[in-house]
C-alpha cells in the first residue's frame, strides 16, 4: 500500500496528510510533485487542501491543467484510489471527474470549525470501516466550499449513493443550521461512479489524534488501508 | 542651501539632520542619497526617538540565541536543536488607508521576517484595535482589516491562532493593526541577513518592482497624516500566492550551503534590505537599479531604491553559486535576477547603468540621531489618577445581573469567534488549544514539548497610567501563559504611540517602556524583537499608548497543559491570588467604561505577588491539581466565573460570601494577580498546601455544576442567558 500527495504551487495540506499517513499511520507516502506524470508506483494518490496557483481564476481551474492531472485520469480509470481534500475536491470538479462545482460560501466568509458529517454510505471503499450511520467529527477551512449540481445530478448521486458524507448535528440529524457553508443536500463528500475516487470539503488529517481532538478521519484513512 | 522644506517634509527629516548628513558626507547628498537617508533614518528603520527607551528592555536569558536588532526577528532555543523564530510589526497607517491590503501585506511582511531567517512559520497572531462599531466607517475597517488578515493568512498555510480585538473611541480612523509570526528552524539552518563575502552576488527574487508603497517607511509610518486619503496610492497590494511560493523557496535554499545570507525587502524596499544586510555583514554593496526587473516603465533609480513592492527577497548567492540559485528558483518559477555584489569597501554605492547616483559609507546611513528627551508628567493625567469611587454609586444587589450581562456583551470580552473562524487556525496540525483561550498551545512535533503563544496589552491602563500599564501588560502574558501551563521564554513588543515630538506623547512611551522593562527584570522575560510604530494620531488625538506584548512560553509536557473552561461537576471553584477586594480597583476597568462611562482610576500590581502566584499556577498544573485556570482580567471574577462555564456548558455555585466593602469592586474590579480555578474535591487540600507554600493566598469561591451561573445573593443568570450575552456581543453589532 502506497500513498501519493500531489503538491501543486499554493498547495498546503501536503505536509497534514504526508503526517497523518506516514507518522500516525505508518504507511509508505511520497510527494509528488505536480509536473510528474508517473503514478505507477501508487495505490492511492491524494490532492491536498490549499490554494493552488493562489485560487485567483477560480479554485481549482489552472490547477487541472497540470501534467500530473492527465496521469491522474489514467490512474483513476485502472480503478486505483484517489481523494481530494479541499481544494483537492475542487481541483476533482474542475477537471471532471467529479460531478458539480464548489461555489463560494453562502455567508460569503471564509470558515474554519469543526463540523460533524454523516457517513450516509458505509458500503464504498471509502468509508467501510465506519458504522452505518456514524457520525464523523471533522474540521473545514474554505471560502469556496458549497456544493452545486444541477436537479439531475444531484438525483442521480442520491438514487447511486453517492452521496457518501452529509454535514449533520453531533446527533446525526441533517438540518440547515449544520450546514456550515450552503451546501446543496448538505453535501460534504461525495464519489464518482465507479466509487474509487472520493471528494471532501472536510479535512480527515486534521483529525487523526486525540490530541487535536477527533480521531475520526482515521476512519477514513483505515477504509482505504483495508480496501487496498 | 538647495533642498527645499517640502521634499525634507516628504521624507520626514527635520533641517537639524539634513545639516547632520551634509556635516558627516562633506558635501550635498544627491536625490538618491536624500531618499536613502529619509527612508533609513525614518523612526520605523532607525528608531530615531525610540532606541534611546528600547534598551532598557533586558534581552538575554540562556536559551536567547539571536537579540533585538541582530537580525530579522528574535531566537530562542527550545531544546532538541530547535529553536523558535519570533517578531511582531505592526501596519497601522496603510490598514488606516485601505484596511483590505494594509492588514494584508502586514502578515506578509511579518511571515518574510521569520522564513528568511531559514525558520517556517507555524503560527500567525494578530492584535487589533478600532473605535467602536456603532460608526459605519469603524466597521468598514473592522471588516476590510480582518478580511485581509483572512485573504492574506489562510492562502499562506499558516495557522493564525488568535491574538486581541479591542475597540475605543481613540482608534476611530486609526486603527491599529500588529502581527506576529512565530517560525520553527533547526538551529543548524538558521539563515544570517548578512551581505558577507566580498564578491558575493546579491540577488532579487520573486515579484517585480513597481511604484507601489514609495515612502511607507518614512512617509506613512513617520509622520501623522490628516491627509491620509491622498496617500491611498502608497499602499502596497499583496499577491499571498506568490508569498507561498517564495517560502517554500527560500526554506529549501536555507539548507543549502549556496548563500551568505538572506534578507527580505520590507519597508523602505531594496534601500534598508541592502543597506541593513551589508552592514551586518561588515563590508560595502553595489547595486545597478537597471538590472532591477520592474512591472512599470519609466521608473527612476530612486523610486526602485524606495519602492515597498511585496513579496521580494535579497539573497546573497555565494560567488559561482548563483546558477545553482537560480535553478532553484526557477523550479517554483519564481524569478531571480543578479542586481549587484559584495564590496568590500563599506561604501553603499548605487549605479544606473555606468552611472553613480549615490555613494554613501554604509555606517553613516545606519546611524540615525537617536533622541532622548526629559519630559514632565502632563497635568491631566494627575486628574485621572485622582478619580474617587465614592462619586459613582455602587451596583446594586438587583442590577448585577444584568450589568454582568452587559460586560459580558461589551465588544472588548465577547467571544471573538466571527473574527477567529474566518482564519485556519488549524493547518499544520499543531493547534492543541485554538483561538479564544488565555493562550493558544501549539505542539511540537517529534517532542513530548509544546509552546504557548499570547499577545496582551490592556491600553485603557496605559491611558491613565502609562508605567502600571506596561508593567500589567507584561504581567498579564506572562499569566495568560501560566494558565495555560506554559514558562515563558521570551518577549516581542510592539509599541504603539501617537507623535513622539510631542511632550505628552513621549511621556507616555517613556514611562511604559520603563514599566514594560520593569515587568520583564522582574519576571525575568527577555525581549528578543519588536517594532515601533508613532505618529498614529487623527486630526491631531493621539491613540493610547498601546504596547502589545506577544509572548511565548514553553510547556515540557504537552498532555499537562490547562484551558480555562470548568471541566467536570463537583470539582471545587478557588481564586487563587490577591483575594483583598480593594475598592479602587475598579479604576481603569471596563466595568467602569461600560456601566458608567468614565475612563479613570488607577490601577494597582505587586510584581512580587504576581511572580509567585505564576510560579504556584505552574506548578499546581505541572503536578496534575487543577483542572482549568483563567486569568482574571477585563470585567473581573464574575466574568471570569461566567467565561469558565461556557466551553463545556458547565454551571457554577457559590459559597455564601460574605462580601465587605463594595460589591462592585467585588464582582467587576480588575484587581491583578488573579487566577479562577477549578479543582477535583480530592486534590483541594493538595492545592492549598502548594498555595501556602508560594504564599499565595487561596479564596474557596463555590462550585461546578448545573446549568446556571449562580452567586448567591447577587448573581443568579441561566448559561443560555450568558452564553447569548457573550457569543454575540460583538456579532450583533456586524
Amino acid at each position: 500500500m502506497k500513498f501519493g500527495i500531489i503538491i501543486f504551487p499554493g498547495t498546503w495540506s501536503d505536509r497534514d496528510c504526508f503526517y497523518a499517513l506516514n507518522d500516525i499511520l505508518k504507511q509508505k507516502t511520497n510527494y509528488i510533485w505536480h509536473k510528474e506524470t508517473d503514478l505507477s508506483q501508487y495505490d492511492c494518490v491524494i490532492l491536498p487542501g490549499g490554494f493552488s496557483y493562489g485560487d485567483y481564476l477560480r479554485p481549482g481551474a489552472i490547477a487541472r491543467f497540470s501534467p500530473v492531472m492527465t496521469s491522474l485520469e489514467q490512474f483513476t480509470s485502472r480503478g486505483k484510489l484517489v481523494i481530494g481534500i479541499c481544494n483537492g475536491f475542487q481541483i476533482l470538479c474542475e477537471s471532471g471527474l467529479l460531478p458539480g462545482a464548489l461555489l463560494p460560501n453562502d455567508h460569503l466568509e471564509y470558515r474554519c470549525q469543526w463540523t460533524h458529517l454523516k457517513a450516509e454510505n458505509t458500503s464504498a471503499v471509502f468509508t467501510s470501516q465506519c458504522q452505518k450511520g456514524q457520525v464523523l467529527k471533522i474540521p473545514i477551512s474554505h471560502y469556496e466550499g458549497r456544493y452545486y449540481a444541477d436537479d439531475a445530478t444531484l438525483a442521480e448521486l442520491e438514487a447511486e449513493r453517492r452521496i457518501i458524507f452529509r454535514y449533520a448535528t453531533s446527533a446525526g440529524q441533517i438540518t440547515e443550521s449544520a450546514n456550515p457553508n450552503g451546501s446543496l443536500h448538505n453535501i460534504a463528500g461525495i464519489i464518482n461512479k465507479k466509487g474509487n475516487v472520493l471528494g471532501m470539503m472536510p479535512h480527515p488529517e486534521r483529525a487523526c489524534e486525540p490530541l487535536l481532538g477527533s480521531i475520526d478521519g482515521n476512519l477514513i484513512w483505515e477504509s482505504i488501508i483495508a480496501g487496498i | 542651501m538647495p533642498v527645499s522644506k517640502e521634499t525634507l517634509d516628504e521624507i520626514a527629516l527635520s533641517q537639524k539632520e539634513y545639516q547632520l548628513i551634509v556635516e558627516r558626507l562633506g558635501r550635498e547628498p544627491t536625490e538618491v542619497e536624500l531618499g536613502l537617508f529619509g527612508a533609513l533614518w525614518s523612526e520605523h528603520c532607525g528608531y530615531k526617538h525610540s532606541k534611546a527607551l528600547l534598551k532598557q528592555f533586558p534581552s538575554s536569558s540562556k536559551r536567547v540565541l539571536v537579540k533585538p536588532g541582530e537580525e530579522n526577528a528574535g531566537v530562542v532555543d527550545i531544546g532538541d536543536g530547535l529553536v523558535v523564530v519570533m517578531k511582531i510589526e505592526s501596519h497601522n497607517h496603510p490598514s488606516a488607508i485601505e484596511p483590505y491590503q494594509g492588514a494584508a501585506t502586514g502578515v506578509g511582511g511579518i511571515v518574510r521576517d521569520i522564513f528568511t531567517m531559514g525558520a517556517r512559520p507555524i503560527a500567525l497572531m494578530n492584535s487589533l484595535r478600532f473605535g467602536p462599531l456603532t460608526d459605519l466607517h469603524n466597521r468598514y475597517l473592522f471588516g476590510g482589516v480582518v478580511g485581509g488578515i483572512a485573504g492574506y493568512g489562510n492562502c499562506l498555510g499558516i495557522p493564525d491562532i488568535g491574538g486581541e480585538v479591542f475597540f475605543a473611541e481613540c482608534y476611530s480612523s486609526n486603527p491599529l493593526v500588529n502581527a506576529l509570526c512565530l517560525g520553527i528552524a533547526e538551529a543548524k539552518h538558521l539563515v544570517k541577513a548578512k551581505a558577507s563575502g566580498e564578491g558575493n552576488l546579491l540577488m532579487l527574487v520573486g515579484a517585480d518592482t513597481g511604484r507601489d508603497g514609495l515612502h511607507g517607511a518614512s512617509g506613512l509610518a513617520s509622520r501623522t497624516f490628516e491627509e491620509e486619503r491622498e496617500l491611498r496610492s502608497t499602499v502596497q497590494v499583496g499577491n499571498p500566492f506568490l508569498e507561498k511560493l517564495l517560502i517554500e523557496a527560500c526554506l529549501e535554499l536555507a539548507e543549502t550551503d549556496w548563500i551568505a545570507g538572506m534578507q527580505d525587502l520590507g519597508a523602505a524596499g531594496l534601500t534598508s534590505s541592502a543597506v541593513e544586510s551589508a552592514a551586518r555583514g561588515g563590508g560595502g554593496i553595489e547595486i545597478d537599479v537597471l538590472k532591477v526587473p520592474r512591472r512599470e516603465k519609466g521608473m527612476t533609480a530612486y523610486e526602485v531604491m524606495l519602492s515597498e513592492s511585496q513579496e521580494r527577497m535579497l539573497v546573497v548567492a555565494k560567488k559561482g553559486y548563483e546558477g545553482k540559485v537560480k535553478a532553484l528558483f526557477d523550479r517554483w518559477d519564481l524569478r531571480s535576477d543578479i542586481i549587484g555584489r559584495v564590496t568590500g569597501d563599506g561604501l553603499t554605492r548605487i549605479r544606473e547603468g555606468k552611472k553613480v547616483v549615490a555613494e554613501a559609507p554604509v555606517n553613516l546611513l545606519i546611524s540615525p540621531p537617536a533622541y532622548l528627551r526629559q519630559v514632565k508628567k502632563p497635568e491631566w493625567l494627575n486628574k485621572l489618577q485622582a478619580f474617587d469611587i465614592t462619586s459613582i454609586p455602587d451596583v446594586s444587589q438587583r442590577k448585577a445581573n444584568s450589568a454582568l450581562l452587559r460586560l459580558l456583551a461589551s465588544p472588548n470580552i465577547a467571544s471573538k469567534l466571527c473574527v477567529y473562524r474566518q482564519y485556519d487556525h488549524q493547518v499544520g496540525n499543531n493547534t492543541v488549544v485554538l483561538p479564544g483561550s488565555d493562550a493558544a498551545v501549539l505542539r511540537i512535533k517529534g517532542t513530548k514539548r509544546a509552546i504557548s503563544l499570547t499577545t496582551d496589552g490592556n491600553a485603557r491602563y496605559c491611558y491613565v497610567n502609562p508605567y502600571l500599564g506596561g508593567v500589567i501588560a507584561v504581567a498579564e502574558a506572562a499569566r495568560n501563559l501560566a494558565c495555560s501551563g506554559a514558562q515563558p521564554l521570551a518577549i516581542t513588543d510592539c509599541l504603539n504611540f501617537g507623535n513622539p515630538e510631542k511632550d505628552d506623547v513621549y511621556y507616555q512611551l517613556k514611562e511604559c517602556t520603563s514599566g514594560m522593562a520593569r515587568a520583564c527584570r522582574e519576571l525575568k522575560i527577555p525581549v528578543i524583537s519588536g517594532n515601533v510604530s508613532l505618529y498614529n494620531e487623527t486630526k491631531g488625538e493621539a491613540v493610547y499608548p498601546t504596547p502589545v506584548v506577544g509572548m511565548v512560553g514553553l510547556i515540557q509536557d504537552v498532555a499537562k497543559h490547562c484551558t480555562f473552561g470548568f471541566k467536570n461537576e463537583g470539582d471545587l471553584v478557588f481564586l487563587l491570588g490577591d483575594s483583598q477586594i480593594v475598592d479602587s480597583s475598579i479604576g481603569g476597568s471596563e466595568y467602569l467604561e461600560v456601566i458608567h462611562g468614565i475612563i479613570k482610576g488607577n490601577p494597582y500590581i505587586d510584581l512580587g505577588m504576581e511572580k509567585r502566584l505564576q510560579r504556584c499556577c505552574l506548578e499546581a498544573i505541572k503536578r496534575g491539581l487543577i483542572n482549568s485556570a483563567h486569568d482574571c482580567s477585563e470585567g473581573g471574577l464574575g466574568v471570569a466565573l461566567a467565561e469558565s462555564c461556557l466551553p463545556n456548558e458547565l454551571g457554577f455555585v457559590s459559597h455564601d460570601w460574605n462580601i465587605k466593602g463594595r460589591l462592585d469592586a467585588a464582582l467587576f474590579g480588575e484587581a491583578q494577580s488573579r487566577i479562577v480555578i477549578s479543582v477535583a474535591p480530592k486534590a483541594a487540600w493538595k492545592l492549598e498546601r502548594l498555595a501556602a507554600r508560594h504564599q499565595i493566598s487561596t479564596t474557596r469561591l463555590g462550585k461546578v455544576g448545573g446549568k446556571r451561573l449562580t452567586l448567591k445573593g447577587c448573581i443568579d443568570l441561566s448559561l443560555k442567558q450568558v452564553g447569548e450575552a457573550w457569543r454575540g456581543g460583538l456579532e450583533k453589532l456586524l
